[in-house]
């Protein structure tokens, strides 16, 4: 049997589930961060499989869905400006800004949009078109950030004086403090995003059993991997214990990758970050240091991030911090579908909402 | 005749007829094609069966096939989904000046065949030369016309709860070697185009069993897309067991790789055939008995649960919807 195979056995699964069932007392609220579990609790028919008792809410972990209104207007009007290439992964095309623009509308009219596979790829449109800035759109988790501070080392070391960031980019631990601290979400333990942790490890998530008495695991994709978790948080808390622990060793270091972390250090450093449908999170973003200035589309293009209210209707607030799952929100295929997206929840392949309406059987 | 196609050669003048002459006409040959009148006198009665389609395929050689003997099978499966024998083709070709020569040659040859092997007479056609950058390469237009030897006619809104439904071969195999090809992969030896004519195989099947209610085949969207039109044209629910549907090893890991879902990857030589649970084994024997359909089996069960929608039973024995895809899949570059 492969690896894999054996974190896809539908017989150990069955046995999971089984123990799962056998050892629930009561209800068990998990949430998983991270939008590629979201999609894989679907996909391999787990949701529909898991006792009643254990309530899946999906949390803040799709990048693209929790970019805030304002970032969406802030890159939609730089795509205006005539001396601007937008550079972006093409997760961003649709995502919808107030008055239904968004960037695939904006390069219709004639904005000049450029869908890349690698932000590598950024750099040398930067090359063939001097005259122009090109910006590429920093969204994204500590996953992504990495590369893109590469990039920019990268840019520096070629000499390249028109290749810019918008940084936009969001840390996860933190995003976790602000959930457990709003009284409306009640969420018992997380199922931690694989990606996002061979980053930054195990450490910067201990504080959510010290500090607020839940557990959390980081954890694979397969559905042996998510059912393992699940059962390890149902018996630790029957035991009436919280753990921080790592179920992904196959992937994920305790100490995640310091090199990584170096790089995006050197290039970027902590600071406050509007996280869509949960407002302001003190230190929850990554901005530019000053030594990268002249590569920062914030501060060249003079870019301030003034909120804006949330897009009428909307409920991408609720159904990210696990208050609402996307089949409550009154617009889910009304008025917002794939292909009419009202909010990114819909047009992400990993948010919530396209999970909801692509996998869900009524 | 020069080793390029040149715009002369569709002014209709003499170039152009040296072309028909020596290429289509050598290759095409049957009596009405070769009385070259404005139109084809054709001898078909009852009801018919006419479907036509236009290919466009990029790359224009790829593994199993190119989009000569493509046209012939596209065509001709569309005629005998609906429980028709195919008998006569038309074929219009629009080719862009500079095509080499041997090229059109290797197309026009497979397409020739492809049609004997049918059984299906190409008996009009048309050629059209236009100036560089108005097509890309080649495209070719197709009709096809059959009889309907059965009533009614196997239809897409004719399924039934408690029908059983089945697939002929392997999916994906067609869309992924056009994609890989189109990338420039090399996959596994293995991996190459299903194009084949199932008329032979299609009518064998209506004529034994005319209880047959849907036939179809999953091109364009693949089973997923063409699972979820029937579901919707008769209003019932398909329910697949994810586990039952066979995709090769190969092409299952050509798609991990891309990050591609087999079941929405085009195929052209399969079909799906939706009948009453009490003639489903017959109809598997009968498939089976066909080289084109050695590995039909069963994959689901058509039930009243969720009308309108494709359920997919994964591996685990979980639900979950099979949708209708949204855009296009487009493989993931890693
Ligand atoms: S269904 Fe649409 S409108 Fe409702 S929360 Fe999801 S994305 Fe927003």
């Amino acid at each position: 049997m492969k690896l894999l195979d054996r974190f896809r056995d539908p017989e150990l699964c069955k046995a999971l589930l089984g123990k799962l069932e056998k050892e629930l007392e009561g209800e068990l609220r998990f949430m998983e961060v991270c939008g590629t579990h979201t999609v894989a609790i679907f996909q391999s028919g787990l949701r529909s499989l898991l006792p009643e008792g254990i309530v899946h809410l999906s949390g803040p972990g799709c990048p693209v869905c929790v970019t805030h209104e304002s970032e969406v207007n802030a890159f939609l009007d730089l795509a205006e400006r005539d001396d601007v290439i937008v550079a972006t992964f093409g997760d961003l095309m649709r995502v919808p800004g107030h008055g239904g623009r968004n960037l695939k509308a904006a390069q219709a009219d004639g904005a000049r949009v450029s869908v890349i596979y690698s932000p590598f790829d950024a750099l040398k449109i930067a090359r063939e078109n001097p005259d122009s800035k090109v910006v590429f759109l920093g969204v994204g988790f500590e996953t992504t950030a990495p590369t893109i501070a590469a990039t920019m080392t990268m840019a520096r070391n070629q000499g390249l004086s028109n290749f810019l960031v918008l940084p936009f980019h969001k840390t996860v631990p933190s995003a976790l403090a602000a959930l457990m601290d709003d009284t409306a979400t009640r969420i018992d333990g997380f199922i931690l995003p694989g990606h996002v942790s061979t980053v930054i490890g195990l450490d910067p998530y201990k504080y959510i059993a010290t500090d607020y008495g839940r557990s959390a695991i980081i954890t694979g994709f397969e559905p042996v991997d998510i059912l393992q978790s699940l059962l390890d948080m149902v018996q630790w808390r029957n035991r009436g214990e919280a753990h921080v622990t790592n179920n992904y060793t196959r992937a994920v270091a305790d100490k995640g990758n310091a090199k990584a972390r170096q790089v995006l250090y050197d290039v970027f450093e902590p600071a406050d970050a509007l996280w869509r449908g949960i407002g302001l999170i003190p230190g929850s973003g990554l901005d530019i240091r000053e030594e990268w200035a002249d590569m920062d589309a914030k501060r060249v293009f003079g870019i301030e991030i003034t909120e804006v209210p949330p897009l009428p209707g909307c409920k991408c607030g609720q159904v990210l911090k696990g208050i609402l799952s996307p089949d409550q929100c009154p617009l889910f295929k009304k008025a917002c579908t794939p292909a009419n997206p009202v909010g990114p929840c819909m047009v992400s392949t990993e948010g919530s909402c396209a999970a909801y309406y692509k996998y869900k059987v009524d | 005749m020069s080793d390029k196609v040149l715009l002369d050669y569709g002014s209709g003048g003499r170039a152009s007829q040296r072309l028909i002459s020596r290429l289509f006409l050598e290759n095409f040959s049957n009596s009405e094609l070769n009385r070259l009148n404005d139109a084809a006198e054709l001898l078909v009665s009852g009801r018919i069966a006419v479907s036509t389609d236009s290919f466009t395929v990029d790359p224009i050689f790829f593994p199993g096939g190119n989009i000569g003997s493509l046209a012939v099978h596209g065509t001709v499966n569309d005629v005998a989904m609906m429980g028709a024998v195919p008998r006569y083709m038309t074929c219009g070709y629009i080719i862009e000046e500079g095509l080499p020569m041997a090229d059109l040659e290797k197309i026009v040859v497979s397409m020739g065949e492809a049609a004997r092997k049918a059984g299906v007479d190409i008996v009009t056609g048309d050629t059209k030369v236009v100036p560089k950058g108005a097509v890309d390469r080649i495209f070719i237009n197709t009709t096809g016309i059959g009889e309907i030897v059965v009533d009614p006619a196997p239809s897409g809104e004719s399924a039934k709860p408690g029908d059983a439904i089945l697939i002929s071969g392997t999916m994906g195999d067609h869309g992924l070697t056009i994609l890989g090809t189109r990338e420039g992969l090399e996959f596994e030896a293995g991996v190459q185009s299903d194009s084949a004519g199932l008329n032979h195989l299609l009518v064998k099947l209506v004529r034994e069993l005319p209880e047959v209610h849907v036939l179809r085949d999953p091109t364009r969207g693949g089973l997923a897309t063409t699972m979820n039109e029937i579901a919707g044209s008769s209003n019932v629910c398909c329910e697949l067991e994810e586990g039952a549907i066979p995709v090769r090893p190969e092409v299952s890991g050509g798609c991990s790789f891309l990050g591609l879902d087999p079941l929405y990857l085009a195929n052209e030589g399969k079909f799906l055939c939706i009948l009453p649970e009490a003639h489903a084994e017959k109809a598997l024997e009968i498939m089976r008995g066909d080289e084109l359909g050695r590995d039909a089996c069963r994959i689901g069960t058509v039930t009243d649960a969720n009308p309108g929608k494709v359920v997919l039973i994964t591996r685990l024995g979980g639900k979950r919807l099979l949708n209708m895809l949204e855009g296009e899949q487009l493989p993931r570059i890693c």
